[in-house]
């Protein structure tokens, strides 16, 4: 059972709220799980105002923060998963480069449609291909660390999630916020929290959103470093499954560029890209959408809507 | 001319009251999107605009405005320019460089300043501004007893807001640091950018010398101090990420060969380089033109040039369209481009000056660190 709702940024445009109306969340604690903003972890009185009810930060960052204090050779495994990682994305990041401009090129070029088609669906091949294998190289690294560490299996990381799974499982909701979400992500999986967050209504947003998927792809196409390819980046909990999740993608994506547009659904395809920007909802019951409100889809033809 | 200039002088000329109405309701020079119109006022035998735009007379003598103490002349300037001058006023014989009176912005370095003109399109970027709400990383001073120069040797370390023992951490080694600082508001820039997340939070040491032209062009002695003491200066200290990509250099002018000499002569070290207006100068035959300040940079280029290797794997590189040294520099990036490596080229309208340098610092530093902008969705 797992009940969601997925919404775009809550800064300008709260829709929390609404959302735990369409789950029909009644009354009972709110918990919150704001990794995702690291340092400013549990400033939630905005959230809690809003709400106009209790939200109890469940203090997930810090709560790791102590944990690798506790065991060391588990920060420093973890460490070195990161810097793995990391390593393998800026890998990736370079072949994209190359695979996006080739798949781009072919979606611009001119020609007889029935040859420009099949060069166009090699040149996307070409690119779900590297994706998808750059996603089962981030897998074996996280199946490595699991292997190697056990960290289910560890005292440090048994005591650290305890406490936290048995808030999430009394709580009438859990709310995920937004933020960075290589942080956010990694800390939900070290403490191996998904299946807890599977059992209670969850709503998340932005990064909190993208980290309930079954892959996160992280996308900016205007940063001052000049445009790059969207990248796939990690393996989601999986609560979501078959949707790319973009959250203000009406600010960070070119949405009138048809080509960019027809790229990234092509690629993802069949997973569906939506669009999660302020205002805008997304809720699930049991994988099935019951309702939503302000979410795009972004289509193979480069439209959006 | 500018036409508000234009219609002043229209006709009668004008009464030294309308003058001076005229002068406090503009500013100078006066702009258009054509160029710029400069404005002198006072008795001179001559009036000469000096400005460093290579590629037109460095002089440029300005014309009397007849039956008026005025002088004016027009200088056509594309759109997005910005350029540094000054008047060189003779009278009796003997000229006297002076700031344009008329013009309040006025841009310093370490020679001493000199008047802005930004002509139509140019705007200083917000990111260069101290921003209230960018947390402040923070200063610090240090020594480090240089065996490579066999004296102390201070310098500065910048360290970002919010920095933990826990964290690993990019180093950017800045040449001339202090220079920056005064001239290039590097730390607002290193502060925006962080808090902007356009950069990740970083590292930087500021490194400044009193014997530059010395001790940059390939000094063996300078590419020591920088990969054999600072290095480990830093490392016993901070928590950094000791590899090759968390490493990089950077350096304007003679600081960008400082820069490029030592990456190349410790190959494998530094994984970045930000070279900004390099003093590139070589020569492919005969001899170079640019005097015996430039003998031993011309003897490192031609060198790297001819055996280049692979000095670092991504190098960003900018000049001023209006410096003397924008081929070499253009010359540069297919050069090592050639080479495999990565390598970014931005031109800007501006010439060999402080101001042109920390404008584009945001384009290199988040090219060479790009920050978390890709993994923060609030």
């Amino acid at each position: 059972m797992t009940h969601l709702a997925l919404l775009g940024p809550q800064r300008d445009h709260p829709t929390v709220g609404r959302a735990l109306d369409a789950l029909g969340v009644g009354a009972g604690p709110l918990v919150a799980i704001t990794a995702g903003w690291q340092e400013r972890e549990g400033e939630t009185e905005e959230l809690a105002g809003y709400l106009a009810r209790p939200v109890r930060d469940l203090a997930l960052y810090r709560a790791v923060d102590d944990l690798f204090r506790a065991d060391p050779a588990l920060f420093a495994a973890h460490r070195e998963r990161m810097a793995r990682l990391q390593e393998l994305q800026a890998l990736y990041r370079t072949r994209l480069k190359f695979a996006f401009r080739a798949a781009r090129a072919m979606l611009l070029a001119d020609g007889r449609p029935a040859v420009l088609e099949v060069a166009r669906t090699s040149a996307l091949a070409g690119l779900r291909r590297l994706d998808g294998d750059h996603l089962a190289a981030v897998r074996a690294i996280h199946a490595a660390f699991d292997r190697d560490l056990r960290p289910a299996a560890r005292d440090a990381v048994r005591a650290a999630r305890a406490p936290l799974a048995e808030a999430i499982g009394g709580a009438a909701a859990v709310l995920v916020a937004g933020g960075h979400v290589g942080v956010l992500l990694s800390r939900l999986r070290l403490l191996n929290l998904g299946p807890a967050l599977a059992a209670r209504p969850v709503i998340a947003w932005s990064a909190g959103a993208m980290a309930m998927s079954d892959q996160v792809v992280v996308f900016h196409d205007s940063p001052p470093q000049g445009a790059g390819a969207a990248e796939v980046f990690d393996t989601g909990l999986g609560l979501v499954h078959r949707r790319t999740l973009l959250p203000d993608a009406v600010n960070r994506l070119r949405l009138g560029d048809p080509i960019r547009v027809a790229t990234l659904a092509r690629r993802f395809a069949p997973t569906a890209c939506l669009t999660l920007d302020g205002g805008a909802g997304l809720v699930l019951k049991n994988g099935r959408a019951i309702r939503q409100w302000g979410v795009r889809t972004l289509h193979p033809d480069g439209t959006v809507g | 001319m500018h036409a508000a200039l234009a219609r002043l002088i229209d006709g009668t000329p004008p009464a030294p009251a309308a003058i001076d109405a005229f002068l406090a309701a503009h500013g100078f020079p006066l702009i258009d999107r054509d160029g710029a119109t400069f404005v002198f006022r006072g008795t001179a035998d001559r009036v000469l605009l000096q400005h460093w735009v290579f590629g037109l007379p460095s002089a440029q003598p300005f014309e009397p405005v007849p039956h008026t103490d005025l002088w004016a002349i027009h200088l056509p300037l594309p759109a997005g320019s910005r350029i540094e001058y000054k008047f060189e006023v003779v009278r009796n014989g003997h000229g006297e460089w002076v700031r344009d009176p008329l013009n309040p912005h006025q841009a310093r370095d370490p020679f001493g300043s000199n008047s802005i003109c930004a002509a139509f399109g140019y705007e200083r970027p917000d990111w260069t501004f101290p921003d209230p709400h960018a947390r402040p990383g923070l200063l610090d001073d240090g020594v480090i007893d240089s065996r490579a120069f066999g004296e102390p040797r201070p310098i500065r370390i910048y360290l970002p807001a919010r920095f933990r023992r826990s964290g690993r951490y990019p180093l950017l080694v800045i040449h001339d640091g202090d220079d920056f600082l005064r001239y290039a508001d590097l730390k607002a820039v290193l502060d925006n950018l962080i808090h902007r997340l356009e950069i990740p939070p970083l590292i930087a040491v500021l490194t400044q010398t009193p014997h530059r032209i010395g001790e940059y062009p390939d000094h063996p002695g300078h590419a020591r101090f920088l990969a054999e003491e600072v290095l480990p200066w830093v490392r016993a200290r901070f928590p950094m990420i000791d590899e090759p990509h968390g490493r990089c250099l950077m350096g304007a002018s003679f600081g960008a060969v400082a820069s490029l000499s030592a990456a190349w002569r410790y190959q494998g070290l530094f994984g970045k380089l930000c070279l900004l207006s390099g003093s590139f100068a070589f020569t492919d035959i005969g001899d170079h033109w640019r005097g015996e300040v430039f003998e031993p940079v011309v003897r490192f280029t031609n060198a790297f040039r001819a055996r280049p290797g692979r000095p670092a794997e991504q190098i960003y590189l900018a000049c001023g369209t209006y410096e003397s040294l924008i081929y070499e520099n253009r010359s540069m990036m297919p050069f090592l481009q050639s080479r495999g490596l990565s390598v970014r080229f931005d031109e800007a309208r501006d010439g060999h000056n402080w101001e042109n340098w920390r404008d584009r610092l945001r384009a290199g530093l988040s090219w060479l660190y790009p920050g978390p902008l890709w993994m923060v969705y609030e």
